[in-house]
């Protein structure tokens, strides 16, 4: 696994960062059998800003698992950046979510009890950054988002906007390829959530992050560059593939 | 990534304090428990092996009738005769001393004070065969043996119960029907390993007992010292071959005498000595392994609380094998702690036991290790399962549990 940093706009040359192939995703057996997604075919370029709208079942998140290598599709092919995720081992998959891709969840999901340096750092640690330049990164993400000053505060002395923005520091740190933001305002009022969005949109256009985002509102949508509809596994051609998706 | 490992292990065993500290409570019990049963058990072992030899080095003691043990019955059997001391005596060579020695339980009397004491008829070579001094006095003088003289060395039991403060030397205490002159206090030498009190013992000639208080020519031991370098075994044979003449035993027959070997009674009190504290250690190391348990427990327990965390840190971008580092390491760290404190605990412990039982404090630094690497194998072994089961959580079930 090369570690090189990613995250630069595509050249053009190279392969797409998101490349879904007729993606099947079935749970369970027999009776209980669910077709989470059906043949779904996706492509996001380097830089692009998607979001993904759909109601609930469309398979939305089970497509954000995959594109975020925490799951497998059952048939079909999920290429990063060319390279075959489902031919990845577990601890290869973790190498490359460590290296290429951040996450932003509804629930913030930070590490409770812990200052948001040490949140932020988390990454970094996995990435073995040294110790000085580990606090120098944590601290510059931290003060991308509007948090200096608030480098010792544990979660629980945040509030839910300034936590999402604790957490959007986390996935910014490492200067991903891909950040995944799973419903990222969904815990929060309309001036946070614009706030976030704008957070986002900054480290989309200025750092060249890629960013797939699941929402459920639409002015939330409207941030993105483009906007992919779910419904019963499958998504509404929005266009933006049919270059691609003839293409073998 | 060792230190931070290690730095999150010590943080999440400190937002538990109590909770940490159940825990361990059996790994500390257990540590403790192993070392101080060890300690004492050599301490012990260490106390017999001295007092025997307190009892004179290569001493044999020869008695009337089969032994049974230590203290065993030695009635009817013939006892022995002057004659058979004096025979021992110059028909086997390399012997230091030939103490003859006859003893009957009398009540001494000085004053008001009165103790009911062993009185022993003896003569110089029991001193020189017991190695035992007398700092205050003097030995018998061979006149007062030749003839009886009422004259007694008193040990240092006797002369607290009779005296106490006062100096004996040249007082008379009344034994039986005899006044008798006190020439001299033996030096202390305490208990036994069978626990009697050696220091309770008054001393007089061989022929004043005989005529004054038993009122027979009667010898009930006979106390052997073999010279240094010489085997206690060939002293024991030939002295075995000599008395089954004189006491015309046929070749067929039981021996009705015993040559006692102090150094064989001390091999035996050493090794049931530690035979009890291997079987004490061994049943204070059950309760390691219920530590263990307790850990394994307390570590699944985490893993649940900790689900999420988990999930965070895989999604990240954390290896399976570094969710399971850190888990193994909190386990380890955990029960190194309970050996740490459960070895404090047992140095206290052990110092203050041995000092109570009188046994020498010797504390062996390669049980404190063998103990303290074991609380962290505990930690190994009990902490991998937790530690594996954190590991292969699936990422996206982790995230969402709640």
């Amino acid at each position: 696994m090369n570690t090189d940093t990613p995250g630069q706009a595509g050249k053009g040359k190279r392969p797409p960062l998101i490349e879904l192939r007729g993606v099947t995703k079935v749970y369970g057996t027999g009776q209980a059998t669910v077709h989470a997604l059906r043949g779904l075919d996706l492509f996001v370029e380097d830089g692009d800003f998607v979001a993904a709208m759909g109601p609930s079942g469309s398979g939305k998140s089970t497509c954000m698992n995959i594109v975020g290598c925490l799951d497998t599709p059952t048939e079909g092919g999920y290429l990063f950046r060319g390279v075959e995720v489902g031919r990845l081992s577990r601890d290869e998959q973790a190498r490359l979510r460590r290296h290429y891709i951040g996450f932003v969840f509804q629930g913030f999901n930070l590490l409770g009890r812990t200052t948001a340096l040490e949140n932020v750092e988390l990454p970094l640690l996995y990435r073995r950054t040294p110790v000085a330049e580990r606090h120098n990164l944590a601290r510059e993400a931290l003060e991308a988002v509007g948090l200096t000053g608030f480098e010792k505060h544990t979660p629980a002395e945040l509030s839910g906007g300034q936590q999402q923005r604790v957490a959007i520091a986390r996935a910014i740190v490492t200067k991903p390829a891909l950040i995944l933001a799973d419903e990222p305002t969904g815990n929060l009022d309309s001036a946070l959530s614009r706030e976030i969005m704008d957070l986002l949109t900054t480290f989309n256009r200025n750092l060249g992050i890629t960013i797939v985002m699941v929402t459920h509102e639409a002015d939330m949508a409207a941030y993105a560059r483009r906007i992919v509809r779910f419904t019963d596994g499958l998504v509404e051609p929005d266009g933006k593939d049919g270059r691609k998706g003839g293409e073998p | 990534m060792y230190r931070e490992t290690l730095v999150i292990a010590l943080r999440e065993i400190r937002r538990n304090v109590m909770r940490s500290f159940l825990t361990i409570l059996g790994i500390i019990i257990g540590v403790s428990a192993v070392i101080t049963m060890v300690t004492i058990g050599s301490g012990t072992t260490a106390k017999v092996t001295a007092d025997i030899s307190k009892l004179g080095s290569n001493l044999l003691t020869i008695r009337p009738g089969q032994m049974r043990g230590p203290g065993g019955a030695s009635a009817g059997a013939e006892p022995f005769k002057y004659e058979d001391v004096k025979a021992i005596a110059s028909e086997i060579s390399m012997l230091e001393a030939v103490a003859p020695s006859s003893s009957a339980t009398a009540v001494a009397v000085y004053g008001n004070e009165n103790w009911s004491t062993t009185v022993m008829g003896t003569n110089n070579e029991y001193f020189k065969a017991r190695d035992w001094n007398i700092p205050n006095g003097r030995q018998f003088a061979d006149g007062e043996l030749r003839s009886g003289k009422a004259v007694c060395i008193v040990g240092e039991t006797v002369r607290r119960e009779l005296f106490g403060g006062q100096d004996p030397v040249g007082s008379t205490i009344r034994i039986q029907k005899i006044s008798c002159q006190v020439i001299g206090v033996l030096e202390a030498k305490g208990h036994s390993s069978f626990g009697s009190d050696q220091d309770d013992v008054v001393l007089m000639p061989l022929q004043t007992f005989q005529r004054r208080i038993a009122g027979s020519q009667d010898i009930n031991r006979i106390y052997v010292s073999v010279e240094e370098d010489i085997s206690t075994e060939t002293a024991e044979r030939d002295i075995t071959l000599l008395l089954r003449e004189r006491r015309r035993i046929s070749p067929n027959e039981e021996e009705n005498f015993s040559v006692m070997d102090m150094k064989d009674v001390a091999a035996t009190l050493t090794g049931v000595t530690q035979v009890l504290t291997a079987l004490l250690s061994a049943i204070a190391a059950v309760s390691l392994l219920v530590g263990g348990i307790g850990i394994m427990n307390i570590m699944l327990v985490s893993v649940t609380e900790r689900t999420r965390e988990i999930g965070i840190r895989l999604a990240i971008g954390a290896l399976e094998q570094e969710v399971l580092t850190q888990f193994l390491v909190e386990a380890v760290v955990l029960s190194s702690f309970g050996g740490i404190f459960g070895i404090i605990l047992a140095v206290i412990a052990s110092f203050g036991l041995t000092r109570v039982l009188g046994v020498p404090y010797i504390m062996d630094p390669g049980i404190i290790l063998i103990a303290f690497l074991f609380s962290a194998a505990v930690g190994v072994i009990f902490g991998y399962l937790p530690a594996r089961k954190a590991a292969r959580l699936n990422p996206i079930d982790a995230l969402r549990y709640e």
